[in-house]
């Protein structure tokens, strides 16, 4: 119970203090520069300078969380890149030599590879078809969510579901993972599914794809239903078969939010971490980059260096979206 | 006093586009001034100048007498009505029409006084507790203007306030406007429309706005008898007057000019004897042409196009040759004239307007 | 849409692969369920789609200890139930690992030095022993049982006491609540002001916003465990404590806060913001009592995706929280689990259904503003 109240204490704290923060800060500044009485001149002189000041006085904290949190961080690993192992004495580009005659790294790169293309791909794909198809059913909305619900289980929670699932009891034992047990029931051999050399990966990916795809299916339900009905209907006017229908008229128009949840979901891919830790730790020629890169910074390796070398190259993977996302933005902005 | 000047008023954005040039205008306490042009002319951003909601790139504004440049929008002593209205759509029509009070720390009591009284005016008693998406579109206007009422302003402005009321409500809500200056002559009200029946039926006076310019300032009715351009002429009244270029073949107290199907046309405009022979447009609004029966005594003749009977009246549309715009005819009642007739067109000659090569009007004989 | 009205096959088609699909995406959560349920014998011997039918099992249990035995015609006993009052039939029965069913039922088996046992098909067993059993140590009886479903919330009791489950479950309280707040309000604030006011490089902060959307936040671990470890010296504290780990989150949850709020915020209709100007009222006094209320259903969607994010990561909270059992949140305990108990389904599955049961419950009860949040950040 203590634990529980001081917890509560310093929780109330954190939140006022933040509170505290703008209250004050605001009110600071209308004291010392009144804009809502007084002499007319003065109050102009005094709102150019509070209108000057005010954006910073919201933005600050941002800034500054934003600068410390993730900016910084990111110098600092490129930096950290051309450092030793305890980041303290420069060895040039001995961490990047290192990297590219790493086998560990060519098979974390190439897991990463199969995780950016079928992860994505096969996410969207299902979130495309479920919400198709339960947009035309009574129960859809039912449907969805529970299809939707994955979304809410950690990584390590869906993990643990999923390990239930690929379980193996050697031979003439009752398997209790429902995958075997099917296995077996159609007269197969249980397999070690976590194991099993390059194919273990897509055991791991599919963990991702059954969280991911309710994020697609939701977003591409709502896309489908902000098609215009006309079109639709034109399109059936004109003769065309539901698939027809679905393929020439319906994906063409929401072909912008399927790469909205394409790049989404890779981002989310590049990052992935969890599963991989949680389910075979790298193991059995499951290696991807973030868990390798936590691999050389916390564990065994204990390597800055090394470390931030594998981070970098997340980080370049991923720059493209980054640009790709800025000129999205960008165009909204000046289409408002 | 609440007198609005602005003087040399210019707008420029970043990218320098000059979307207002050199605007001087002078408008009087308790007058109904109305900004009305097509969309894009810079009617609104005018008004959101005079608002402070935009900042004014050079040229002075005044507002009894003081400059207000950099006065922010609260204290200039304005109010303003929106387009969308702009309720607060989480706050009751009576916090809607507090917030301004509240913003400003009135006492408690005024500001209850102040909102029932508006609220009275406004017939908006009945509603104070509800929120704005439990009223109807007529309703929230009310509230909106009441929001301005409640400020006691010296300077109303409007932003296009009827556009997203139906055609039925908004005759109604414009008479309202009109009862509403009429109970509180002394506030200078500015209204931006881009309807000509509102600009007509409210103004005292109007200011027609075009590409950043004002095109002419004036009552209704000297708007619609001496435009002083051919966009004035044809962008007040409706139809649209008839422009018919043609050519200066005799100049004095009587200008004489030539229409492209060769007749000639001779009307009361005094012109100096420099504009002879030059290019000019000739003007007749539709409701100013009569038919007739020889071609004697028309101005022009051609062949009918089209004809859209309205009950009331019924548009001819005359193909004149040598005129690329057909010629409108608006006549009384209905007409058993058909598509293919020939017709004869007449006018009175203080119907007829001249302008000049570029397109100013050309000075009537007073 | 298209809609038909008459019953096509194609409609029915339709139902049945939507109705094969929300199972397949159902099926994993509900075999996790109903394992954690299931008594702990059982649930490693069978899968938990037999949960409902009787089981065969190869059961070891211990007889009670010698200091039980009664002595009765010139034998000491040692009595008791295998199955201890619980329903269930054995089969066979045997003394030791090598033969664990060598006997049926009802026989008298001879063990060493005239000493006998019985095993009883409703479970009961006889030890009988000429002279008086010794030691502190009990005997161990081998059999093989039919017991019939048994669901039971031991597992749940055990992970919450003695796995240390209800420690974390606080400790991830304390790193939610907080780190689900304080980037609503840091974000709010900055979402209003990169929206409606205007200064010098408004533009080129919101395209950083929108790039370090993406950066990988393990990028940023090292610099930080080291930036940490200097303040946590200075202030004479450790570097993993949880102010440390409440700002972590809402650093990396900043971008995203950010972003969906602003897209939101300046969605609202412009004149009602002018309006407000206009009626006197400063920007904070805007976003206070203007945009704040207006922003609400923003507020919530990303409150709920913050709060999930939160609640189930692991990494952050490996890292600036440390891996002692004072500080460990359920996504750690469950992973420590994982590796230290990976066989041990009936803690594995109940677990992980307790981390699991908070978020999908916020999950199902504000789904609504959650899909309209995913909504303003994507669709446009």
């Amino acid at each position: 119970m203590g634990q529980l109240a001081s917890a509560l204490l310093t929780m109330i704290l954190g939140v006022l203090g933040c509170a505290a923060y703008f209250y004050g800060s605001n009110a600071l500044l209308d004291k010392i520069f009144p804009t809502k009485k007084g002499n007319a001149q003065t109050v102009a002189h005094n709102l150019r300078i509070a209108n000057m000041v005010r954006p910073w006085l919201f933005l600050g904290p941002a800034v500054l969380l934003l600068t410390f949190y993730l900016f910084y961080p990111v110098i600092d690993s490129i930096r950290l890149s051309f450092f030793g192992r305890s980041g303290e004495e420069f060895v040039g580009l001995s961490n990047y030599i290192w990297l590219f005659h790493s086998d560990e790294f060519f098979e974390s790169f190439r897991n990463n590879m199969l995780w950016l293309v079928f992860v994505p791909t096969a996410a969207t794909f299902f979130g495309l078809i479920i919400a198709t198809m339960t947009d035309r059913i009574w129960w859809g909305n039912i449907a969805k969510s529970l299809i939707f619900m994955p979304m809410a289980i950690s990584f390590v929670g869906a993990s643990v579901i999923w390990k239930f699932i690929y379980d193996y009891r050697s031979g003439g034992d009752d398997q209790i993972g429902l995958l075997n047990a099917l296995v077996v029931f159609f007269g197969g051999e249980p397999q070690t599914w976590i194991a099993i050399p390059f194919w273990n990966n897509f055991f791991l990916m599919i963990i991702l794809v059954w969280i991911q795809t309710g994020f697609a299916m939701v977003i591409l339900s709502a896309a489908l239903r902000g098609i215009p009905d006309e079109t639709i209907e034109a399109a059936v006017l004109d003769g065309a078969s539901g698939v027809q229908i679905f393929f020439k008229i319906m994906v063409p128009q929401i072909w912008g939010t399927i790469a909205v949840v394409w790049t989404t979901i890779t981002i989310l891919v590049l990052k992935v971490f969890d599963i991989v830790l949680a389910m075979t730790n790298g193991q059995w020629g499951t290696q991807v980059l973030a868990n390798q890169m936590f691999d050389w910074m916390f564990r065994g390796g204990g390597d800055f260096g090394r470390g931030a070398v594998v981070a970098i190259v997340i980080m370049v993977l991923v720059i493209p979206i980054m640009v790709w996302n800025i000129k999205r933005a960008n165009a909204e902005m000046e289409g408002r | 006093m609440a007198d609005v000047k602005l003087t040399h008023v210019k707008k420029i954005y970043s990218n320098n586009v000059e979307v207002l040039k050199d605007i001087n205008l002078d408008i009087k306490q308790g007058e109904f001034i109305v900004f009305v042009g097509p969309s894009g002319c810079g009617k609104s951003t005018l008004l959101r100048m005079i608002s402070g909601l935009e900042e004014i790139s050079a040229g002075t504004l005044e507002i009894d007498g003081e400059v207000v440049n950099d006065i922010p929008p609260a204290l200039r002593g304005i109010a303003m009505v929106f387009q969308s209205y702009a309720l607060y759509p989480h706050m009751t029509v009576y916090d809607n029409m507090a917030f301004s009070l509240q913003i400003a720390k009135v006492k408690k009591d005024d500001v209850d006084k102040q909102v029932r009284k508006a609220a009275d005016m406004l017939q908006l008693t009945p509603y104070l507790d509800r929120l704005p998406k439990a009223l109807s579109g007529g309703q929230r206007q009310r509230v909106a203007i009441g929001r301005a009422i409640v400020r006691r302003p010296k300077v109303f402005l409007f932003d296009e306030p009827l556009s997203n009321l139906d055609a039925a409500l908004r005759v109604a809500t414009r008479m309202e406007i009109a009862n509403l200056k009429d109970s509180m002559p002394d506030s200078t009200m500015i209204y931006v429309t881009h309807d000509q029946v509102e600009a007509m039926t409210l103004a005292d006076r109007i200011v027609l706005l075009s590409g950043g310019n004002i095109e002419q300032v004036g009552s209704p009715l000297e708007l619609y008898e001496h435009p002083a351009n051919v966009f004035v002429a044809k962008f007040i009244g409706s139809p649209a007057m008839n422009i018919i270029p043609c050519r200066v073949e005799a100049t004095g107290d009587q200008t004489t000019v030539s229409l492209p199907d060769t007749s000639t046309v001779q009307t009361p405009v005094v012109t100096a004897s420099s504009e002879q022979s030059k290019a000019a447009f000739f003007g007749i609004r539709p409701e100013d042409v009569g038919v007739v029966d020889t071609k004697e005594e028309a101005f022009v003749s051609g062949e009918v196009s089209f004809v859209e009977s309205l009950g009331e009246a019924t548009l001819l549309y005359v193909k004149v040759s040598g005129c690329e715009d057909m010629v409108i005819a608006k006549q009384a009642g209905t007409l058993a004239t058909k598509r293919g007739d020939i017709v004869h067109l007449s006018a009175g000659p203080e119907k007829m307007h001249l302008f000049d090569e570029n397109e100013q009007s050309y000075k009537r004989e007073a | 849409m298209i809609t038909s009205s008459k019953r096509t096959p194609l409609t029915y088609l339709v139902h049945a692969t939507v109705l094969f699909l929300v199972i397949m995406w159902t099926i994993p959560t509900a075999g996790l369920f109903i394992s954690s349920i299931r008594d702990k014998d059982q649930l490693s011997v069978s899968g938990w789609w037999t949960a409902l039918s009787t089981s065969t099992q190869q059961l070891v249990t211990r007889a009670n200890d010698p200091s039980t035995q009664t002595l009765e015609g010139g034998l000491y006993l040692i009595q008791g139930n295998i199955f201890d009052g619980a329903p269930g039939e054995v089969t066979k029965f045997g003394s030791s690992s090598l033969k664990p069913d060598a006997f049926d039922v009802g026989t008298k088996v001879e063990l060493k030095r005239g000493q006998t046992l019985q095993v009883m098909k409703n479970g009961d067993y006889t030890f009988a022993s000429p002279t008086e059993w010794k030691g502190s140590r009990s005997s161990r009886i081998f059999y093989t049982a039919e017991t019939p479903p048994r669901f039971t919330l031991d597992n749940y009791r055990e992970v919450l006491s003695a796995e240390g489950l209800g420690q974390s479950f606080i400790n991830s309280l304390t790193v939610t609540i907080p780190a689900t707040i304080i980037p609503i309000l840091v974000a709010a604030f900055a979402a209003y002001a990169l929206a409606w006011m205007s200064f010098p490089g408004r533009a080129l902060l919101l395209a950083a916003v929108v790039g370090l959307l993406v950066v990988p936040l393990q990028m940023s671990l090292i610099p930080l465990l080291k930036s940490y470890n200097l303040i946590g010296e200075f202030f004479g504290v450790g570097s993993k404590t949880y102010v440390g780990i409440w700002l972590a989150h809402t650093g990396f949850g900043l971008p995203l806060a950010i972003y969906l709020l602003r897209n939101y915020i300046a969605g609202l209709p412009s004149e009602i913001i002018e309006s407000a100007r206009v009626d006197g009222a400063s920007d904070f006094d805007i976003f206070r009592k203007i945009v704040l209320p207006l922003s609400f259903p923003a507020l919530a969607s990303f409150a709920i995706f913050q709060f999930l994010w939160v609640w189930n990561d692991l990494l952050i909270a490996m890292v600036f929280l440390g891996n002692d059992a004072e500080h460990l949140v359920l996504t750690g305990q469950l992973r420590e689990l994982l590796g230290s108990r990976g066989g041990n389904w009936e803690i594995l599955t109940a677990s992980a259904f307790i981390t699991i049961i908070i978020p999908v419950c916020v999950f199902f009860g504000l789904q609504r503003y959650l899909v309209r949040g995913l909504l303003a950040g994507s669709v446009k």
